[in-house]
């Protein structure tokens, strides 16, 4: 394949990254001042990258026409749909991250090209067809993510997430970086499709323990069990717009990469990787669910959230079947819906000075006064508790039924069982809103922005969203095919 | 086939009391009350054509809708006569709870307008419901309504008992869920009539059913796992008491005679004797339990599991009887329990109180409250002439072939019912006017007359003339008895069958007796 045809497939990192460096280059000119503007220019770039990207998830493009730089990078439909989530929360975030940092006098020309790289990034890493691809684009994303999130330098709080974030980040990118160097050494390749073909032929014990190694780090990215401790403190100390793009983003990141690296590259040893993932699966769902019941601080809850809902999705993995895996797309995509949604009703609570009110006490009797957020509000978290007839049901409802297909129905069973464990301090959110006296702690008025983007995704979750079934299950459908085609 | 002139009648009777709850939420207290009062009755009259246009010894399944709306699952609708009735049941409930709760209810009226009409919503959606993921869909979202209902307008300890209804009913559902994709991976269709031919391998059978048991025992609910209705009862307003005796626990049974017994008709036999063993735990201890109930509530709360008791033990007798008895049992326990929470509720709504001390001698200043509410008193107890009377007998008949000994102890609950029952309204509306300010308290006014008297009308009907209510049911009962027939266990009573007299003329009446 030529230069010319390499360089079209990778149009939308083209874009990004030349987009991302004159727009540096104009903060540097022009100053903070012009930071709102660099934010519109960031929308519009992520907008005109989803363009280009849409047609491969469109037509369904998959095999070796999807190839660029010989096989390093991938513009398949399942890098499309993954890319697509990515650009849309970024977009997103840029969208609601003005009036946040506005109040700080923190609003920054380089944020949304902060933002801007990371979903580059990000995009490299789902796209990626080579180890050496993807820890390009996942360190790019995470060197984005540090500065991101210690991006209130007068918070403490803010400064501590950014370190804690950037020490863990490091080792787990170490471990990950150990087990790509045991994969690349006992299988003589670092391409994806090489690394395939030589496990086909059998897997010996220096090779497994890079598969290990490899999935450790990436269960890391995705903050799965036993390597989520960093969680909570860093959605917590992060400004809320960048832990809403943390919890959303690079998720989906992280996870559509694991999904390529386990199902293409690792493919034809999925029984010794499949322990591992149904091992984290389980621990994700129980500790996530066990570890938000204690929690008084709304960030820290909804981080749980975030590990506990990894852990559904990775059952999804588990199956290691394509069903699975465009089960576990159609949850992403219902995910970031309602996590997005979360976090920006959150951004919402404000108390009369015009301060966040992250407590989950403050909250109380919040449905009196504000009836449509609180309505928001808990149809968010019935929706994350998996309960009929909201969309959040639907997500866990294809991810069970890969499991149960692929005779993974104890897995099913244990998991679904404990998803009641997380019904717990879901309902408890709607018991503070709804039925506590008020504490009227949350008067302040909320952005247009929020308000915008957190209806779309109410209307998205509310039980319309099954409208969407048919159409969001084929485009996963066909994103997971071209993930199988490849190996 | 559709109702008359193709309109679809069941989507019209979900879309009704959806979009008026969407209404309820937009308009103030007096609008929201009007337009649930009239969503209900346009309802009511729906219903009433289902049950007018009934199409006897027709199809099996009528009223059917089908549309490919959704990835995995058809919006498919359609109903049988045991369908039928409890929609029938449930539309008939609705009204009057709007009107139980016109003047008890004033904060937030509009959002628990809504609640109560996307309840009904839902509820019809479980019985109209042929595909088996929509089914579990209407069946689990009634969670939340109805968490919200007892949360936010319950009584003092209405938190406690919001968390233990929403986390017991949905530790049930969840493996009803998983079982369910099993099946469906299995047989390749969702469609709930196929379902309830396919023969499932026996052996899979056994944990499929203890799946689906889990989550209809709970609803239904059944000893041990009872502890929740107590508390939800107590703390939910009237209404939700109506509603969650009168229909939501008629889903757990409705789910063992739609599914648990068509579907795994070799299970069931197999598991006969631990839901006969459960049953019969439940109508002999909750009745003792509610002896001694100081709360009147609770009392009518554990009776109501020592009925659904009886109405389990009729559905694993594996005969046409126990069946129909059953269902019988369901329907007069929806209205009997339901017009015994309005009693109940009329007068905590003078009082404020729910203990029995705090009253007595009421039939001296309410004698027409004291007339109803000794009829409701004498329904639940099984009075001849009340629906109560048919249901036990129907009921205790088809246990009795199965076996003698089940049979006894049920009916030892019946006498343990007549105790309780006695004992409470001898306490509330016999003896002397101890309390200054019971005895003050007025008659019923003309509004809750309009809710008691359709009820009294209803449990004198169906103890009366049951077979309007059995003769549309007598098909399916039929059906699904053939259907479990062959696994059916031998039953210990050995009935012999006399010498066929002459054929009776008319075979429709009383030919199942």
């Amino acid at each position: 394949m030529d230069f010319a045809a390499s360089l079209s497939l990778v149009a939308p990192e083209v874009l990004l990254s030349v987009s991302g460096l004159l727009l540096l280059l104009a903060a540097a000119w022009s100053g903070d001042k012009a930071s709102r503007a660099i934010s519109v220019i960031g929308v519009a770039v992520l907008t005109a990258a989803a363009f280009l990207v849409a047609p491969a998830l469109c037509v369904g493009a998959s095999g070796p026409d999807t190839l660029a730089f010989g096989g390093q990078m991938r513009a398949d439909a399942f890098a499309s749909f993954a890319k697509l989530l990515i650009y849309g929360t970024a977009g997103a975030t840029l969208m609601i991250s003005p009036s946040f940092f506005d109040r700080y006098g923190a609003m920054r020309a380089e944020y949304p090209v902060l933002i801007l790289f990371a979903a580059l990034g990000m995009g490299m890493m789902v796209s990626a067809g080579d180890l050496l691809t993807l820890y390009i684009g996942l360190e790019l994303n995470s060197l984005a993510a540090y500065v991101l999130a210690s991006f209130l330098r007068t918070d403490d709080r803010s400064a501590e997430a950014g370190l804690k974030y950037f020490v863990l980040g490091a080792l787990a990118s170490g471990i990950l970086l150990f087990g790509m160097s045991l994969v690349y050494g006992f299988t003589g390749t670092t391409s994806f499709g090489g690394i395939h073909a030589a496990l086909a032929g059998g897997m010996g014990t220096g090779a497994l323990f890079g598969v290990v190694f490899v999935l450790a780090g990436l269960a890391f990215k995705i903050s799965a069990v036993p390597f989520h401790m960093w969680t909570p403190d860093v959605y917590e100390g992060a400004p809320t717009p960048v832990t809403t793009f943390f919890a959303t983003a690079p998720k989906v990141a992280a996870l559509a990469l694991t999904m390529r690296v386990a199902l293409d590259a690792f493919g034809p040893q999925a029984d010794a990787w499949q322990q591992i993932v149904i091992f984290a699966a389980l621990a994700s769902i129980v500790v996530g669910a066990l570890g938000a019941i204690g929690q008084d601080n709304i960030k820290r809850l909804l981080a749980y959230s975030s590990i506990n809902n990894v852990g559904f999705m990775l059952i999804g993995l588990a199956a290691a079947t394509p069903h699975g895996a465009s089960a576990m797309l159609v949850y992403l995509v219902i995910y970031v819906a309602m996590t997005l949604g979360g976090f920006v009703a959150v951004l919402m609570l404000k108390n009369a000075d015009g301060d966040q009110v992250e407590s989950i006490g403050d909250l109380a009797g919040l449905s009196q006064r504000r009836r449509m957020l609180s309505a928001c509000i808990a149809m968010i978290m019935f929706s994350l508790a998996g309960i009929p007839p909201l969309f959040g049901f639907w997500g866990k409802f294809v991810v069970f039924q890969a499991a149960v297909e692929a005779n993974l129905v104890a897995l099913a069973a244990i998991g679904i069982a404990a998803s009641v464990i997380g019904a717990f301090y879901y309902i408890k959110i709607v018991k503070i809103i709804y039925f506590d006296e008020p504490a009227n702690k949350v008067t302040g008025k909320s952005d247009w922005a929020h308000q915008a983007i957190l209806a779309v995704c109410a209307l998205f979750i509310s039980p319309l969203g099954y409208l969407l079934t048919v159409w969001l299950g084929n485009l996963a459908t066909r994103a997971a095919s071209a993930l199988f085609v490849a190996a | 086939m559709d109702g008359p002139g193709g309109f679809p009648i069941l989507s019209a009777m979900l879309a009704v009391p959806l979009l008026a709850a969407v209404a309820c939420l937009l308009v103030d207290a007096k609008v929201a009350r009007r337009v649930a009062l009239g969503a209900t009755l346009i309802d009511l009259a729906l219903g009433i054509s289902l049950w007018t246009h009934w199409n006897f010894g027709g199809e099996q399944w009528q009223y059917v809708e089908r549309v490919p709306l959704f990835a995995g699952f058809n919006y498919a609708l359609g109903i049988d006569g045991i369908a039928l009735m409890l929609i029938v049941l449930s539309v008939f409930l609705m009204p009057i709870c709007i009107g139980a709760s016109w003047r008890s209810i004033e904060k937030r009226v509009g959002e628990y307008m809504a609640a109560f009409l996307l309840m009904e919503t839902l509820m019809i959606g479980v019985f109209a419901a042929q595909d088996l993921f929509l089914f579990y869909i209407f069946f689990e979202a009634g969670l939340i309504p109805m968490y919200l209902i007892i949360g936010v307008w319950g009584g003092d300890n209405r938190i406690y008992a919001a968390y233990k209804f929403f986390l017991y009913t949905l530790l049930g559902s969840v493996l009803m869920l998983i079982a369910m994709l099993w099946m469906v991976n299995e047989a390749g269709t969702t469609d709930i009539p196929t379902l309830m031919a396919y023969d499932f391998d026996p052996g899979a059978q056994k944990w499929l059913w203890l799946a689906f048991f889990a989550s209809f025992a709970v609803k239904m609910p059944m000893w041990p796992v009872h502890t929740w209705l107590p508390d939800a009862h107590v703390q939910a307003p009237t209404a939700g008491s109506i509603i969650l005796a009168g229909v939501l626990l008629k889903m757990g049974g409705y789910g063992f005679i739609r599914f648990s017994l068509p579907m795994f008709p070799d299970a069931s036999a197999q598991f006969m004797w631990l839901v006969f063993a459960l049953s019969m735990v439940a109508v002999v201890y909750t009745s003792l339990v509610a002896l001694v109930q100081h709360d009147m509530k609770k009392l009518i709360a554990y009776s109501s599991v020592a009925h659904m008791g009886i109405v389990t033990a009729g559905a694993f007798a594996f005969n046409v009887q126990g069946l129909e008895g059953s269902m019988i049992m369901m329907l007069s326990h929806g209205l009997v329990s339901g017009a015994l929470f309005l009693s109940v509720g009329i007068i905590y709504d003078r009082l404020h109180t729910r203990e029995i001390d705090r009253y007595g001698g009421l039939s001296i200043n309410m004698p027409q409250y004291a007339l109803f509410f000794m009829l409701f008193t004498m329904a639940s107890i099984g009075l001849p002439g009340t629906s109560g009377f048919i249901a036990e007998f129907l009921s205790i008949a088809g246990i009795y072939q199965m076996s003698t000994w089940v049979a006894f102890v049920c009916t030892t609950g019946i006498i343990l019912g007549a105790a309780y029952m006695l004992y409470l309204y001898r306490r509330v509306a016999f003896g002397e006017q101890k309390n200054a300010d019971a005895a003050a308290m007025s008659d019923l006014d003309m509004r809750e007359l309009a809710l008691v008297v359709p009820l009294a009308l209803a449990v004198l009907w169906m103890g009366v003339y049951p077979e309007s209510f059995l003769k549309p049911m007598r098909q399916d009962i039929a059906a699904l008895d053939a259907r479990i027939a062959h696994a059916a266990p031998e039953g210990d009573s050995r009935l012999k069958v006399g010498e066929a007299k002459a054929a009776e003329p008319d075979d429709e009446h009383g030919g199942a007796h």
